[in-house]
């Protein structure tokens, strides 16, 4: 942004000012001061929520909470003991946390590609002038991100309950959604039907920013519409699928309301199926070891591990576009 | 041009009213309409069956759920699944719908109005630090939220705000998208020259802001509301470990609390889904035109 729009120009004109340098550099600081002050509130609060627990995560994951052992039954108070990067140690010596964490990565792999690839797949079936208004499907594939994620597991948990559900009937003999290896397909279920019209809708908006244009002129030079699907319109929301998918990525390692829903049903998950419902647990004393240093311990590294993921994600991508 | 002409032409246009079809050129052939209306169809089917069925469960009794058809109404049992809901959850249901309500306007409203002066800050001001602040909301936009509520609770603890309203309400009303949507919506939309004007006309920052700026925002203000509402309503960790008192809960997690720790009326359970999202429901609709400006601004800039 310029300082000299014609306006001040011509009012510093006017005044004849006796220092302009200083005129402009008292401006520039009243700028200053008034910008940070519109930010200020906004980073008043991003400090407490933001900047301070990440401060303090790291703080208390090199703590534990040991009893003092001088009590009358050797339990005695909780006391927090500085132990350097024993909780680290621990966490990452424990195989629950990365049995959890295997569980959250397998689900990744599967439910996003799928999510995305139908998110895309119906924004493109929208904008293909299919249907001559769209509105009606797209508020009806939007409706259940409208449905909180703690509410929809509980529907979907119903909907997989065998004396309840209207469906299981129909299915094969025998078929048991919430058994140990279908329980992963079942929640990657829930989350892809709450999240795949959001990602439509993020896709849509990408591609009705394409001026017509484009895709008549396509059309003149011969292009079937498979072929402006897949050359024009889907390399034209890359951008837009790197984000949905990184975003993705690190909302799935924070998995926690679909299996904390469906262990209330099926105790066998344990508290510690995915590293979010062990952390919380641990942080509860549900599991052990427990207290605020270890799960603020494995806070820290599941954050390491997103954002490991999300950089390779990042630079995968960049690269194929680079060689595309 | 002739009277005579011009009523031909108003006469042409009334015969032949622009239509909606797209040019013969661009339409796509029968086959491929064909299948995509079969997908269009199925994924309708797939997204609103589920709805649907909440719907006919919470008009049904536990014995009905499981012995007649799942996909149409059997005796009609409204009123007995309610006030089943109302006995199990002691007569707090509306009261949870209301903490729900009162937390997602409280921090929507917070979240909205510092979102857009920061956007504002950002998009329309020169300061030191300013490159910085971008990208510190930018990383902030990519953090794991729930990865930071854990430290959060311990941060809350020792600030003695655990249990209380705020505990919800301050972590809620900080929405980095917010600043983004605000920023890019004030760089579109908020011309400098009508700034530069009113500051020479002697308005002070505050009273250009209050005046000027918020009613030019006045959309994106809606978008940033609506993205803070859902989030603070569908929030379920944060209040999870935040919030015990019975009457400070919202909605979210007073059904869980009950679900999980009774075995109740399934029936009723579907009511209480139901009407727990039914003020949701109704924002998303009255406002769906304000998502769709929003996710655009979040796609095409993202």
């Amino acid at each position: 942004m310029t300082l000299t729009t014609p306006a001040t120009a011509s009012a510093a004109v006017a005044v004849a000012a006796p220092g302009p340098t200083r005129r402009r550099r008292g401006r520039r600081r009243r700028e200053a001061v008034t910008g940070w002050l519109f930010m200020l509130p906004f980073a008043i609060l991003f400090v407490v929520v933001f900047l301070i627990p990440i401060l303090v995560s790291i703080q208390s994951s090199l703590f534990a909470q040991q009893s003092a052992g001088d009590g009358l039954y050797g339990g005695g108070e909780i006391v927090d003991t500085f132990v350097g990067f024993d909780n680290f140690a621990l966490a990452i010596g424990s195989q629950t946390f990365w049995a959890g964490m295997g569980r959250v990565v397998l689900y990744a792999a599967i439910q996003i590609p799928v999510m995305i690839i139908a998110a895309l797949f119906l924004a493109l079936l929208l904008d293909s002038l299919i249907v001559r208004r769209p509105g009606f499907f797209r508020l009806a594939f939007f409706l259940p991100f409208a449905i909180p994620g703690i509410i929809a597991a509980m529907i979907w948990l119903y909907l997989y309950t065998p004396e309840v559900s209207p469906f299981m009937q129909y299915l094969p003999e025998g078929t048991d959604l919430m058994a140990p290896g279908t329980i992963l397909f079942s929640m990657a279920n829930m989350t892809t039907w709450t999240y795949t019209g959001y990602n439509m809708l993020i896709f849509l908006a990408a591609l009705q920013a394409v001026p017509r244009e484009l895709y008549e002129a396509a059309r003149i030079d011969g292009a079937s519409g498979w072929q402006i699907a897949t050359r024009i319109k889907v390399p034209l929301v890359r951008g837009a699928a790197l984000l949905a998918v990184l975003l993705s990525i690190i909302g799935t390692i924070q998995l926690f309301n679909e299996p904390v829903i469906m262990e209330s049903a099926n105790p066998w998950m344990g508290k510690d199926y995915t590293p979010m419902m062990l952390t919380y647990n641990s942080l509860l004393g549900a599991v052990s070891p427990s207290g605020t240093g270890i799960a603020s311990a494995y806070s820290v590294l599941m954050a390491v591990i997103a954002g490991v993921l999300a950089i390779v994600y990042a630079l995968l991508q960049r690269r194929r576009g680079e060689a595309a | 041009m002739s009277a005579a002409t011009q009523i031909r032409a108003v006469k042409r246009l009334k015969s032949n009213p622009p239509s909606d079809a797209p040019p013969k050129a661009v339409a796509p052939p029968p086959l491929a309409r064909g299948l995509g209306i079969v997908a269009l169809v199925v994924a309708t089917l797939y997204f609103l069956v589920p709805v649907y069925w909440v719907f006919v469960a919470s008009t049904k009794n536990n014995r009905d759920l499981t012995s007649t058809f799942g996909f149409w109404f059997a005796e009609w049992n409204l009123a007995e699944n309610y006030d089943s809901l109302m006995a199990w959850t002691q007569g707090m249901f509306w009261q949870w719908v209301g903490n729900s309500i009162f937390y997602s306007v409280t921090a929507g409203v917070i979240g909205t109005l510092f979102a857009v002066m920061a956007g504002y800050a950002i998009a329309k001001f020169v300061f030191p630090g300013r490159r910085i602040a971008v990208g510190v909301i930018m990383a902030g936009l990519l953090m794991p939220v729930a990865l930071l509520t854990v430290p959060l609770y311990i941060e809350f603890h020792a600030l003695g705000l655990v249990d209380t309203a705020w505990a919800i309400i301050i972590p809620s009303a900080v929405s980095p998208f917010g600043v983004f949507l605000g920023m890019v919506y004030a760089q579109s939309s908020v011309p400098t020259e009508l700034l530069e004007a009113a500051r020479i006309d002697g308005a002070g920052e505050a009273r250009i802001f209050f005046t000027i700026v918020l009613r030019l925002l006045g959309p994106a203000m809606v978008t940033i509301f609506l993205f803070i509402f859902v989030a603070t309503w569908n929030n379920f960790l944060l209040p999870l470990l935040m919030v015990s008192s019975p009457d400070l809960k919202p909605v979210t997690l007073g059904l869980f609390g009950m679900v999980s720790y009774f075995a109740p009326n399934k029936g009723a359970v579907m009511l209480g889904a139901l009407l727990g999202v039914i003020p949701l429901i109704v924002l998303f609709f009255s406002l769906q035109r304000y998502w769709r400006s929003g996710l655009a601004a979040g796609a095409v800039k993202g």
